[in-house]
């Protein structure tokens, strides 16, 4: 069976979108759209641990609470972190990476070894450290996970800015005389910008994924947070009987995931044309 | 006359694309004697490379055959698999020579390497003594048809990576390679567009020499009639996908019938006056003109030529596909 | 050859010293005073006081820094809080564990990986291959330590057909020390038992970390193959007569394979943050579970030198990787 190629990108693109936009939407009205939208901070001891059945779809956890309402709000704090994460990474590592790959010289020589540096260790690695260091909280988390996670951004923007630099519209711009700061930001950054969105769409899934491992280990959300890597954590005593404890948050993490890892391929397939189509 | 070695009646192939579907062969008849060299001509995108994949069976995977028969010895290649294709035809009864030298060998084996792997699998004499005997009486047959393409030093040349040698000494080592397995007929895609004329016209003498040396027939497919008049003895004149003319080289040359040939012809740099060329775009596979598919540039078009295609007629000596000739009518004057 | 090996190391030289500088940073700069974790929890302001001068925790910043250098150069990297045997000794006794686990998880990544890759390339837009595509995508969606939740629950717990934790059940003595990869170790020696009991507890853990690894290896295996594909030599393979699978198997593979293997050395980063999570959920005696323990207690020498260790592994495994892609594409070493 043969599928056109056209449409099979475009498609798988367009599902990630779906389900991108779907989990946003659930973010939003999460409160109104749990069954149980209180059960993030009470508990009810007579319900726990009781399985899936229609009053509770995904069962109660070992606190008697809704797993269900504690997945949909869950995913508020996931989408929240990976959206202040990536754009506080971004807003780091952009301006380096222009910086960087626009001038010469041993600032820009420094920005680039301190970028080495900073990628020569797993990510993760590095932002366990940090966020142990600072103190397990979600906000700490989110900072750990930003300052680890720059580098990425810079490196992407540093190609492209250098790439840009020596093309001969910008040496014609400069002729102008229109102005340093002006040329980079504006010129470089719209050239550079479709890379940028790739990383950034991909980024908010890795970064959901990380800020679910730092959860599950501790140094993330804290009790009584809804945060699905933290629920996993807690489930882990009450297997195998209580499976849907674990189970469900786990599914919804793959899923949204998914969904921009998705969307971001699609978004490259678009926005890069110029990459072979064997994608 | 013999019966043709190869024959293509009426080959209609399309391929979808994203933009639709491309009609890239609406009607193609060609005829190989035994023995002979025959050449296909035409602008580029007029289907000749696809006509070489469709007798080869390599057509992409989505392409249709959608009429039309090509036979070979009198077997319908087209109802033939894949697999047999493989192992009997390719390489065995039918090679092929490659148009682009530079890209045609794979950079990271030695050219002994692709060439021996060719006799692995087609050597004719294949079966007799054991596998030490077979490749060494492989070796020593690639080594002599190297002598016979005079590429200098054929025994370490088999040891050598593929940039090391130049295009034209590239091009002899595919020749070889095509007439390994004593092939009877050889299929050459514009092998002589890379090079340069001096080493082109190398190419095309040792390709006439060998041709009567081994008795094989060859479909040489070209864009420059200049190449057609020096090596082949029969022409099929093609374009946008359909056999406008056909005949022996001579007798082509001698009085082209077809208004597309004609225009070709006079518009070679050996003979043309200007730079005019002929007015006008090859037009898309997409979106093909209806009928005869020159007629939007056709000088003596008129409106039977858009209502369908001509069927080929002869005249004196070849055969041409045109209103201007069907049955009684008179010449016509040339065109150009 | 030589030149493009040593620029290559020299240029690791200041991302180490940065390392250095980046660990040392994060450890005392951080608000949190080393001196009172070391002290403990009941430790008396004069008990933290003496802590801090013996460890010299009260020479200004710049010292400390400089005797931490001068002691990473001697490979004195300090006393471990946790095991209190100097953390040298603690990283070499663990190192094995880790190793096998990684580079179990490689080889079935790969091993899979690459089969996959080709199958979907050769099958390209076909329901496999996007059957495969949603693999490649989804298997790095998967968290790791869901996965391995998953993974306990339906083999060990639910159908108890492999053990839930630990390198080696309680009741079979490890084999003798030779390299301290259990497997190895066990085969040498002859003890069956050991290896299969080994290898089962092996499996869990290496399937749980090979997911992401195997995921990513189809993905760049099947754009290289695609790649390959594309190329006018392959094309002349066919239409001499190769056999498809030897084409794939044999010409294809060895071309494409330059993507991949610089993407293996990328990985391998991936990897070692995924055993951290991995060795901690199994109890696997590795580095990664020992980091972890280090974090939590706040053991700083510890924390500082698996944090070193990993960045030079990778740097090293990087080196490695371009050194090889230098090997196969001589263009690449002639660019330095």
């Amino acid at each position: 069976m043969l599928v056109p190629r056209k449409f099979a990108r475009d498609a798988s693109g367009m599902v990630g979108l779906v389900i991108v936009l779907t989990t946003a939407v659930v973010a939003v009205v999460a409160p109104r759209l749990a069954p149980h939208p209180l059960d993030a901070y009470e508990s009810h001891p007579l319900q726990r641990l009781q399985a899936p059945s229609q009053a509770f779809p995904f069962g109660t956890d070992n606190l008697g609470r809704d797993v269900l309402s504690r997945v949909i709000l869950g995913s508020r704090a996931a989408l929240t972190v990976a959206l202040l994460v990536v754009a506080g990474a971004m807003l780091i590592g952009v301006p380096l990476g222009l910086v960087g790959g626009y001038y010469r010289g041993w600032f820009s020589e420094l920005i680039m070894r301190v970028t080495d540096v900073f990628l020569a260790v797993p990510q993760l690695i590095l932002a366990l450290a940090l966020a142990q260091l600072l103190g397990p909280s979600l906000r700490n988390a989110m900072l750990a996970l930003t300052l680890t996670y720059w580098p990425f951004f810079t490196r992407i923007v540093y190609a492209e800015t250098r790439r840009i630099r020596v093309s001969v519209f910008v040496e014609a711009l400069e002729g102008l005389n229109a102005g340093g700061f002006r040329i980079m930001f504006a010129h470089i950054l719209l050239n550079a910008a479709p890379p940028i969105i790739v990383r950034a769409t991909i980024g908010m899934g890795f970064t959901i994924l990380s800020a679910a491992v730092l959860g599950f280990l501790g140094m993330g959300a804290t009790p009584p947070d809804p945060e699905w890597g933290l629920a996993i954590s807690e489930s882990r005593q009450y297997l195998p009987e209580a499976w849907w404890f674990s189970t469900f948050p786990g599914i919804a993490i793959f899923l949204v995931v998914f969904g921009f890892n998705l969307l971001g391929d699609g978004l490259r397939d678009v926005v890069d044309p110029r990459l072979r189509r064997s994608r | 006359m013999a019966e043709p070695l190869l024959r293509v009646d009426g080959l209609r192939i399309s391929i979808p694309t994203d933009d639709g579907v491309a009609q890239i062969l609406d009607h193609v008849d060609l005829v190989i004697p035994p023995g002979r060299i025959v050449g296909v001509v035409g602008e580029s995108g007029c289907g000749k490379s696809t006509l070489v994949r469709a007798v080869l069976g390599i057509l992409p995977r989505f392409a249709r055959v959608e009429a039309g028969r090509i036979a070979f010895a009198g077997e319908n290649l087209l109802a033939l698999s894949s697999g047999e294709m493989t192992r009997r035809i390719r390489g065995r009864e039918i090679g092929f020579i490659p148009q682009d030298p530079y890209l045609a060998l794979n950079p990271v084996f030695t050219v002994g390497t692709q060439l021996l792997e060719i006799m692995r699998w087609h050597a004719p004499a294949n079966g007799q003594g054991g596998r030490r005997a077979r490749r060494s009486a492989h070796r020593a047959h690639l080594v002599e048809l190297l002598r016979a393409v005079q590429l200098p030093d054929p025994e370490a040349a088999l040891q050598r990576y593929p940039h090391e040698f130049s295009g034209g000494q590239r091009q002899r080592l595919l020749i070889a390679g095509a007439l390994a397995c004593r092939p009877r007929l050889i299929v050459a895609d514009e092998p002589t567009s890379a090079l340069d004329v001096t080493t082109q016209l190398q190419i095309l003498r040792l390709l006439r020499d060998l041709v009567v040396r081994f008795d094989v027939s060859m479909l040489f497919v070209t864009h420059d009639f200049g190449v057609v008049a020096q090596l082949c003895d029969d022409v099929m004149v093609m374009y946008a996908g359909q056999s406008v003319e056909a005949g022996p080289t001579a007798a082509i040359l001698g009085a082209p019938r077809h208004p597309y040939t004609q225009m070709l012809i006079a518009c070679h740099p050996d003979r043309a006056r200007d730079l005019s060329g002929i007015p006008g775009t090859v037009p898309s596979p997409l979106a093909p003109p209806s009928g005869c598919r020159f007629h939007p540039r056709c000088p003596s078009a008129t409106t039977e030529c858009m209502v369908a295609r001509p069927g080929a007629v002869r005249v004196v000596d070849h055969t041409v596909a045109c209103v201007l000739y069907g049955e009684g009518r008179p010449e016509p004057s040339r065109v150009g | 050859m030589l030149r493009f090996i040593v620029r290559r190391v020299l240029l690791v030289l200041p991302v180490l010293f940065g390392l250095l500088v980046l660990t040392f940073i994060l450890v005392r700069i951080v608000p949190n005073d080393p001196s009172a974790a070391l002290a403990g929890q009941n430790a008396t302001p004069q008990q933290i006081a003496e802590i801090r001068t013996k460890y010299g925790f009260d020479r200004p910043l710049i010292v400390q820094f400089l005797i931490y250098l001068r002691q990473v150069v001697q490979a004195d990297l300090g006393t471990s809080i946790q095991s209190g045997r100097p953390v040298v000794q603690d990283i070499l006794q663990r190192l094995p564990a880790t190793l096998e686990l990684t580079f179990a998880a490689l080889v079935l990544g790969a091993g899979f990986g690459i089969p996959l890759g080709v199958l979907a390339a050769v099958r390209h837009n076909t329901v496999v291959d996007h059957a495969l595509r949603f693999f490649t995508v989804g298997g790095v969606a998967i968290a790791s330590f869901w996965f391995a939740i998953m993974l306990q629950l339906l083999f060990s717990m639910q159908f108890d057909v492999l053990p839930l934790r630990g390198r080696l059940g309680t009741a079979i003595d490890p084999p003798a020390k030779l390299t301290g990869l259990y497997l190895l170790d066990s085969l040498v020696t002859g003890r069956l038992d050991a290896f299969r009991d080994a290898l089962r507890h092996l499996a869990l853990p290496a399937v749980t970390l090979c997911l992401g690894a195997m995921a990513t290896i189809t993905r760049f295996t099947r754009s290289g193959v695609l790649e390959t594909l594309q190329k006018e030599y392959v094309l002349y393979e066919i239409a001499a007569g190769y056999p498809r699978w030897l084409l794939i198997a044999v010409y294809v593979l060895r071309n494409s394979l330059v993507a991949t293997i610089t993407q293996i050395g990328l990985l391998f980063g991936a990897l070692l943050a995924g055993a951290v999570v991995v060795e901690s959920i199994y109890d696997w005696p590795g580095i990664g579970s020992y980091a972890i323990t280090a974090i939590f207690s706040s053991d700083y020498k510890a924390i500082l030198a698996v944090t070193l260790l990993v960045g030079v592994v990778y740097s090293m495994v990087n080196i490695l990787v371009d050194l090889v892609h230098g090997l196969v594409d001589p263009r690449v070493a002639a660019d330095f």
